[in-house]
């Protein structure tokens, strides 16, 4: 007999329960075991390609990462300098993802109102539809049509504005998406709380769904933006590129650091001359990898900054 | 500050779905109103009516009148909103605000609508509207904190103190004290008996012994079958609806023979 006190004495009855309570099914141990090595392997599948980007990026690129590089541009930089940096094209990332999100967010957040709060009948049903068309676009069509419009506007131009409206098309509907469903999480409750203090609907909606939604919302447009930040094609096309700085959005051709990986890695092996120790062969490739951990870095520190803003908005529990 | 109010020939509709039918009543002023029967049968969508809660819903409408004071709530001219300053309401689940402390949550349907208030003048609103709910000896100490860090029953208190704070004529409470356990429901019951001298109150209630304990005049209703619209039975004195009551149907409901 076990320490523990038997209250009722064991009788037939009370061993048959124990059998039954005791028994073990063999076949769901092994069900359970199975499942469980597939969902561990599947997630050691899932971080493969994680960890080994992270690791190539960080080898590769931590050699000319540092401030000099952060720094300077690549005006008056060729063949094997050991020179030039990611300056321009980290400049143009920053004003033309800030652009693309100036127009995305608010043109996103009002029609997510609008679908949640006010839209019934055709007109939803129809933003909702154009709305899903629009996440499948493809960026280089976002590139080509935003091309084409300032084509047809002002004629052939290239700018930061022409690229951030390319990136828009893009994020536009991204932002809508995740706006709708942190607004349809809201509570209808707070509507009515609201409502039943006599405060009209468009401050219920300013002041108690949007502020209710407000991490969500963050979170949703941080996505939106690493959906875009990371785009090359439509900024090539609408943006073009250039080795010097160009703070003017609005005039100009600007460099992006996707398409400034893209260039320096497309430029390849630098042919140096025998005996020339100045000349470094690789700087093309080694440029395109530091480039792209300032890329991932910039993206890191957005998602930092994005949990730093739910953290601090969200709807406190604890007293 | 309390007023009457008399709802004349309502019928309530959700799209071409006649909810409730061709009530006609009075509710007195600074009396509790209780309204009580089954599920479904429009008590909830009626009290709604009374402010015009019910017209948040998309289709969802009203014929004939309700007068406050005379006044129709439903005239042409009639704000929805300022008919929900002077009619406020407490809900089936304590709905404070997550993003908002208690001081805050009080001051809400202040801050919300833009109002500025003086910071003394709203310690003073708060104090004064906690007090009237009862609650402010339990959170005096912590008014910057969550208001939805407290147990059900202050919230709901909490949720009450909200609804004074915008000093209505009318207090509208749709089964307040369901989602609570006893001793809360207690602080409630003896909350409404004492708010009842400043506010017209109408409380609907799945509990009988609730309606019989807090209220003056109790209005039974009823619907004759699935699909049917609600209709109201008889309103009368607590009393005697409780024990004497006219119609058969209200016998059988509240003696527990009902089907």
């Amino acid at each position: 007999m076990p320490a523990t006190t038997t209250l009722a004495p064991v009788t037939e009855s009370s061993q048959e329960l124990r059998r039954a309570l005791t028994a073990v099914d063999p076949g769901r141990r092994r069900k359970d075991r199975a499942m469980r090595g597939v969902i561990y392997g599947a997630f050691a599948l899932a971080m493969i390609p994680l960890v080994s980007l992270v690791w190539s990026v960080l080898t590769n690129g931590l050699g000319r990462f540092d401030l000099y590089f952060l720094t300077h541009s690549m005006r008056n930089v060729f063949g094997g300098m050991d020179a030039g940096g990611v300056y321009h094209a980290l400049l143009g990332t920053v004003l033309i993802t800030l652009v693309t999100t100036l127009i995305s967010v608010p043109i996103g957040i009002l029609t997510a109102i609008y679908l949640v709060e006010y839209g019934q009948g055709p007109l939803a049903r129809a933003v909702t539809f154009f709305v899903d068309v629009m996440t499948g676009i493809p960026s280089i069509v976002a590139g080509l049509f935003a091309f084409a419009l300032f084509y047809l506007l002002v004629g052939p131009t290239r700018s930061g504005l022409v690229g951030s409206v390319a990136l828009a098309v893009l994020m536009i509907p991204v932002v809508i998406r995740s706006t709708e469903e942190m607004l349809r999480l809201v509570p209808h409750e707070l509507r009515e709380a609201s409502y039943a203090l006599g405060v009209p609907k468009w401050l219920t909606i300013v002041k108690v769904v949007l502020r209710t939604a407000v991490a969500g919302i963050t979170t949703g447009v941080m996505i939106a933006i690493a959906r875009v930040i990371g785009e090359t094609a439509p900024l090539i096309i609408t943006v073009g590129v250039t080795d010097s700085i160009n703070r003017n959005v609005f005039e100009g051709n600007m460099m992006t650091l996707p398409v400034y990986v893209y260039r320096q890695y497309a430029a390849g092996l630098v042919p140096c001359a025998p005996g020339d120790a100045s000349c470094i062969a690789t700087i093309n490739y080694d440029r395109a990898w530091s480039a792209a951990l300032v890329l991932i870095l910039v993206v890191m520190l957005l998602n930092l900054v994005a949990r730093g803003v739910s953290r601090w908005f969200a709807p406190k529990t604890r007293a | 500050m309390a007023q009457r109010i008399d709802a004349k020939d309502l019928n309530i509709y959700y799209g071409s779905f006649l909810a409730v039918s061709d009530v006609t009543m009075s509710i007195d002023p600074q009396s509790v109103t209780a309204l009580i029967g089954p599920s479904g049968c429009g008590k909830s969508t009626f009290l709604r009516s009374l402010n015009r809660m019910h017209e948040v819903i998309p289709g969802a409408r009203v014929e004939g009148t309700v007068a406050m004071d005379g006044v129709d709530l439903y005239g042409a001219d009639v704000d929805p909103v300022a008919v929900r300053r002077q009619v406020g309401m407490v809900f089936q689940r304590p709905n404070p605000f997550p993003t908002m402390s208690i001081a805050e949550n009080v001051l809400a349907g202040v801050r919300l609508n833009n109002k500025r208030i003086s910071k003394g003048d709203a310690q003073d609103l708060v104090e004064q509207s906690l007090r009237h709910a009862n609650l402010w000896n339990e959170v005096k100490d912590r008014l910057a904190k969550p208001g939805s860090g407290l147990s059900g029953g202050q919230q709901q208190r909490l949720c009450i103190a909200r609804a004074i704070a915008v000093k209505p004529q009318v207090l509208l409470m749709d089964e307040p004290c369901s989602a609570l356990d006893p001793i809360s429901t207690l602080a409630i019951e003896d909350l409404i008996a004492q708010l009842k001298s400043e506010y017209t109150i109408v409380i609907v209630t799945h509990n009988m012994q609730q309606a019989a304990r807090v209220s003056d005049r109790t209005g039974f209703f009823n619907l004759a079958g699935v699909g049917q619209p609600g209709r109201l039975v008889e309103i009368d004195a607590t009393s005697t609806i409780f024990s004497s009551p006219t119609q058969q149907a209200t016998e059988d409901y509240i003696s527990g023979r009902f089907g």
